[in-house]
């Protein structure tokens, strides 16, 4: 602890701190634009500058450390007309499109120009003439409305160790953009969409599919069909001031009656699904010895692309099953058409994900048309759900709550956490416990793959079968693991583990691409708090309890890994260049 | 007879040095190896296109000659006498004093051995009293000592910030941390600098000593010297100089037998400006992009590779072996009372005679233009100099006696900057020189930070407005408030100095700026869009010199008849104006924008307006 002053009164604070924490200590919120708190600071915008006595140069408080005796000033006449003066010239050089932005009314420099009470644009536009790059139809790069605040580098090359996004040029002509140059689909990018969830303005955003949706749903010869992702039920709240974590499933259900969805499916059902598949895989390839060990999970489709492009030698460990919302969308246009005697080719199957890369993953290969039509036919995010839904104008959170369409909406707890790092891990274990034991784990939660750290590993025990288990999440930390894989299997040492299951967003899907704005490492606890919740509560937690499951498999599908399993539920993968061009 | 020593300079042009070679066969064909002696020379600062020799001891100076001369200038010489059609000087003006002469108002500790020596000769270096220091630090001091010894002299970084160098080499080893580095910062971009250049061409080992001594003083094994690539001679000069002191013992395991060890390496810059700057040279070293990073921490906590690191520029190592040899003390008794030693200048610009100048810190602007450098050339009128070049202001006639100093410099506005001092003369356009410096820091901006990257070109567009003749009295309000967010929010010193120049013109030349913005005027034809060349048909004689020399051949007209401009296809480049020996051509004020009284007023009727 040491002694600062802060506005002429004294405090103490942790010598760690930087200005800008200490002075929230002081109850002030020194305004930042390129600051995101989830990330190091990147000390571009020069928003944020304070006065520190003795000191001739201004201090930026978001990369500055506090030290003893430091005599702060925070706000002041000069400060402030430095600041504004900063601002204009951002402002200079950004487009005043806001009215037509798909940040609109929840755009970072849109809030500081209304802080800083913006009235007019004292200097002249200078806009680069840079065209937007919507190669990845997941991914938007508007390099226009970039104010260059590096986060969005930041975040895909140190967190997620991509190296998709860099700077290139120098100067006024600086720009975000693939390295070379290229365009996103054939850079290294992977879709994660982390860019886009932590842009402050609209420069990188996701691939917008509203329109489709509405068009379907405003179609009397189309059956539209949605199902919704587990982080989501978590997060959407946030949007609509609730705090983060609350659960909104059945209000999300309703909504979605109400917004003419003709039958309304949840994906964690296919989380139990993925389970049975994934798990009977598992439990395969340990028995018969068949198969590359460790088996890596495959639900999150911008980990494929990862491992797909970095690691294709390691493409035998993958699990062939889908993601969970890709076998309820092969099987909505299955199963359920021959249930309910509709057409499939009529069928409008719309995934609400926390997630960009699910855009990409809906067409990554033929496998995802295993019905015979594009299974699932539209992927939205978190984020588009919340424009859906303000611009419908229906008051999700009066409605009165709704269950999901059955047979394919039951799930269970273990399907739930698949929402959070370790969840998949979890769940697997749970079922994979009864597969090997036939008994029931009496307690089951498996606090060791649970948490934040990035990369968790033990040892479970099911009556004598040891599984090492390893859960790694945000690309960055996954590279140790797969370099671990990759070096013991080069130099033909024992691997180091029996089940790995990866995400690619730190925090898991809770936290992924797609999801509301402003996350940091409290959010996601709050938002896993919230998944963990959804499990306690429910009646089954484990996914072979499923009623639903157990009777898709006796009516339709016979057993895990059948033929028609294997035919709707699994797929292969390729190995692709990290860069195409 | 003495033996005579030939220094000869080649632009970077003639790679396959022509001159150079011409003198080394004739020589030994003449068989005169005894009385000559060849050697490559560094560039001394003449503003020449062709090459030039230089024999010592006589000093005499040849210019504008090809290698078709040699054989002439050789024959003058065997027989002690001159070429004097190629002579540009040879009473020795340009060359080194020991010590402070009498004569002279330079002082030469930097620039000690540049022209004395063949830089591609350890030999001559360690003859010349060189590696000396060293061998006095290793064995007579201890580092506590040499640090000492450096703070007592009172030295101050000579890149441009003016940090004392023995506190800083102090900070870092304060530092606990098993690997340190020390970098010479070679990055010199300064827009008519070439002082490091000279000394890293001209006396390359001068640099190694001091980085060695650096390290010692600071217990750390590894240096580096971050050089730009466009200086090939330098680096070849550098790499030769490394590899003999490698040969003897001067670098790498147990120096001199001592039980120190340090090594230097050669990094190249690519050209970036913004990495002279010390956390985007780090940046580049690691393989970076080279972007500045906040500091604190300074590199002297985390520096390179997040090891404590200590960097100076080459000018500042040049001085260390100096001071070791000779003390702190009698470097400290050199100087002004806080800025100490000596500092090297590029003279460049209107000034007759342009180079290298080495003087005494307090030296004033008026001995070093007119004393050293001979005056404005073709004796027109003084307007300014230019220090710290991109990064510094202008000094107008009023300050023409003050001494120089860091504090001196940075209280009217510019600063000392790495040594870079450019004349300008009544034919230079303030306006326009702005325009300039602007637009070589906005390309030079690395775009990291907002207020650099887009306030450096907001400004850049409006001195282009105000020089096109559409310039408003708010014009210089936006100029201002721009300048206040780069200087006080940039990250780098490059954005914070950027105004710099702007500025210190709008303190001193205000008037000038006025003109240009209510009365349309740029009284040195400088701003093209402000000037309008016409032909006065009663002065003119018909005799065509201004059409033959007009560049876009728009002026027409017959023999012994008064010749016309098209004023359409006018360039303005003022050659007609220049050449015309009646004085008919007349500049005037652009057609666009006539002058009228009226004109101030409306400017302030329109502002008036405006902001109801």
């Amino acid at each position: 602890m040491i002694k600062i002053k802060i506005n002429g009164k004294d405090y103490e604070v942790d010598s760690g701190m930087t200005i800008l924490e200490a002075a929230r200590l002081a109850h002030i919120k020194i305004p930042t634009l390129c600051k995101h708190d989830d990330l190091p600071a990147t000390a571009s915008c020069g928003i944020c500058v304070v006065k520190a006595k003795g000191n001739r140069k201004l201090l930026r408080a978001c990369c500055t450390y506090v030290e003893p005796n430091m005599d702060i000033t925070t706000h002041d006449g000069e400060l402030y007309q430095v600041r504004k003066n900063v601002l204009d010239l951002i402002l200079s050089s950004h487009p005043f499109a806001c009215l037509t932005c798909l940040r609109n009314g929840d755009c970072e420099l849109q809030t500081l120009s209304e802080e800083f009470g913006i009235r007019s644009r004292p200097y002249k536009e200078m806009l680069q003439d840079i065209p937007k790059d919507t190669s990845t139809k997941a991914i938007v790069l508007d390099p226009i409305k970039c104010i260059h605040c590096g986060r969005c580098v930041e975040v895909c090359q140190n967190i997620q160790k991509v190296y998709a996004l860099e700077f290139l040029d120098r100067g006024f002509e600086s720009r975000i953009a693939p390295a070379g140059d290229i365009s996103l689909s054939d850079s290294p990018c992977i879709k994660c969409g982390q860019c886009s969830a932590h842009c402050p303005v609209g420069a990188l955003v996701e691939y917008s599919e509203i329109p489709k949706v509405w068009d379907a749903l405003g179609n009397p010869d189309v059956y539209p069909i949605v199902q919704i992702a587990p982080a989501v039920r978590v997060a959407i709240g946030e949007a609509f001031g609730l705090p983060s974590g609350t659960i909104l499933t059945k209000k999300l259900y309703a909504l979605f009656r109400r917004l003419g969805f003709k039958a309304v499916f949840d994906t964690n059902f296919g989380a139990d699904l993925t389970i049975m598949e994934e798990g009977t895989e598992l439990i395969e390839r340990i028995k018969t010895g068949k198969g590359a060990m460790p088996l890596i999970t495959s639900c999150c489709p911008a980990w494929v692309d990862f491992l797909e492009k970095y690691y294709p030698d390691l493409i035998e460990h993958f699990s062939t099953a889908k993601s969970p919302h890709e076998m309820v969308g092969a099987l909505a246009k299955t199963y359920y058409a021959q249930k309910a005697g509709i057409d499939p080719s009529k069928m409008f199957v719309v995934s609400v994900m926390p997630c960009t890369a699910k855009k990409y993953e809906v067409s990554r290969t033929d496998d995802m048309s295993s019905s015979g039509f594009q299974d699932v036919d539209v992927s939205i995010t978190t984020r588009e759900l919340v424009r859906m839904i303000k611009s419908s104008g229906i008051k999700m959170l009066e409605l009165d709550d709704e269950e999901a369409d059955s047979i394919l909406g039951t799930y269970t707890g273990a399907g739930t956490i698949f929402g959070a790092t370790g969840g998949v891990m979890e769940a697997a274990i749970r079922t994979a416990y009864f597969l090997l034991t036939n008994k029931s784990l009496g307690n089951v939660n498996v606090d060791v793959v649970r948490g934040l750290t990035g990369v968790k590993s033990g040892v479970i025990d099911a009556d004598g079968t040891k599984i090492r288990v390893a859960v790694a999440h945000g690309t960055g930390n996954v590279r140790a693991v797969m370099d671990e894989l990759r070096a013991a299997k080069n130099a033909g040492t024992p691997m180091p583990y029996d089940f790995i299951e990866v995400m690619a967003c730190e925090g898991g899907c809770i936290a992924g691409g797609g999801q509301p704005y402003r996350v940091t490492n409290a959010v996601r606890k709050t938002r896993t708090e919230g998944i963990y919740k959804d499990d306690t509560q429910s009646k089954f937690r484990q996914s072979h309890e499923n009623p639903d499951v157990q009777k898709l498999y006796k009516d339709f599908l016979e057993k895990p890994l059948s033929h028609k399993a294997h035919k709707l539920l699994h797929n292969h993968y390729i190995a692709r260049p990290i860069y195409y061009k | 007879m003495n033996k005579q020593y030939i220094f000869v300079w080649e632009p970077s042009t003639s790679k396959d040095r022509p001159v150079y070679n011409t003198f080394v066969k004739l020589i030994n064909e003449k068989a005169l190896t005894d009385s000559f002696e060849v050697v490559r020379s560094p560039f001394i600062g003449f503003t020449t296109d062709g090459p030039i020799a230089r024999v010592m001891p006589d000093g005499v100076i040849y210019t504008k000659f090809t290698a078709g001369d040699v054989d002439a200038i050789i024959s003058a010489h065997q027989n002690g006498k001159r070429l004097d059609k190629f002579v540009l000087s040879y009473d020795n003006k340009f060359l080194p004093i020991k010590e402070k002469d009498p004569t002279s108002k330079q002082f030469k500790i930097v620039l000690r051995n540049i022209g004395y020596l063949d830089p591609e000769s350890i030999d001559e270096y360690i003859m010349r009293g060189g590696y000396k220091a060293l061998e006095k630090a290793l064995f007579a001091m201890d580092p506590d000592k040499v640090i000492a010894d450096m703070k007592a002299s009172g030295l101050r970084g000579r890149g441009g910030a003016g940090f004392p160098t023995g506190l800083k080499w102090e900070l870092t080893r304060k530092e606990k941390n098993d690997e340190k580095y020390v970098i010479c910062n070679a990055d010199e971009g300064d827009p008519g600098a070439y002082m490091d250049r000279s000394v890293l061409e001209g006396d390359p080992h001068s640099v190694i000593e001091g980085m060695i001594i650096g390290g010692f003083a600071v217990g750390c094994n590894r240096g580096f010297i971050y050089i730009r690539a466009e200086y090939p001679l330098a680096i070849e000069r550098l790499e030769k100089a490394l590899k003999s002191a490698r040969e003897y013992g001067l670098l790498g395991n147990n120096i001199l037998g001592s039980n120190f060890s340090f090594d230097i390496e050669l990094r190249w810059g690519a050209g970036a400006f913004v990495c002279g700057e010390e956390t985007a040279l780090i940046a580049s070293i690691e393989g970076k992009r080279g972007n500045p990073r906040p500091r604190p921490p300074f590199p002297s906590v985390s520096g390179l590779w997040g090891k404590p690191t200590f960097i100076n520029n080459v000018e500042t190592w040049a001085n260390v072996p100096a001071i070791i040899e000779r003390g702190g003390a009698w470097f400290g008794s050199i100087g002004t009372e806080k800025s100490k030693g000596t500092k090297v200048f590029a003279v460049t610009g209107k000034v007759a005679n342009p180079g290298l100048v080495e003087v005494p810190m307090g030296t004033t602007i008026r001995e070093i233009v007119y004393d050293i450098c001979g005056g404005i050339q073709f004796n027109k009128k003084f307007k300014a100099v230019q220090t710290g070049g991109p990064s510094g202001g202008v000094i107008p006639e009023k300050y023409l006696d003050m001494p120089i100093d860091y504090e001196s410099l940075q209280s009217i506005g510019s600063i000392m900057g790495s040594g870079g001092l450019i004349v300008m003369d009544e034919d230079d356009c303030m306006v326009d020189v702005n325009k300039f410096y602007l637009q070589f820091s906005v390309d030079e901006s690395c775009g990291k930070c907002s207020p650099c990257r887009i306030g450096g070109k907001q400004i850049l567009e409006l001195l282009e407005k105000i020089s096109k003749g559409n310039g408003e009295l708010e014009d210089i309000t936006k100029i201002r408030s721009i300048s206040i967010a780069m200087q006080k929010a940039s990250l780098c010193a490059l954005g914070q100095t950027t105004p710099n120049p702007v500025i210190s013109a709008l303190t001193y030349f205000e008037d000038e700026y006025m003109e240009h913005i209510t009365d349309k005027k740029c009284l040195t034809g400088k701003c093209r869009d402000l000037v309008e060349y016409t032909i006065i048909a009663e002065k003119c004689i018909g005799c065509g010199l201004c059409a033959i020399r007009c560049p876009v051949k728009c002026i027409s007209g017959e023999k012994r008849k008064p010749y016309v401009i098209d004023q359409k296809q006018c360039i303005k480049c003022g050659e007609c104006y220049n050449v015309c020996k009646f004085d008919a051509v007349k500049r005037g004020q652009g057609g666009k924008h006539v002058y009228n009284k009226n004109d101030r007023k409306n400017d302030k009727n329109k502002n008036k307006r405006k902001r109801l």
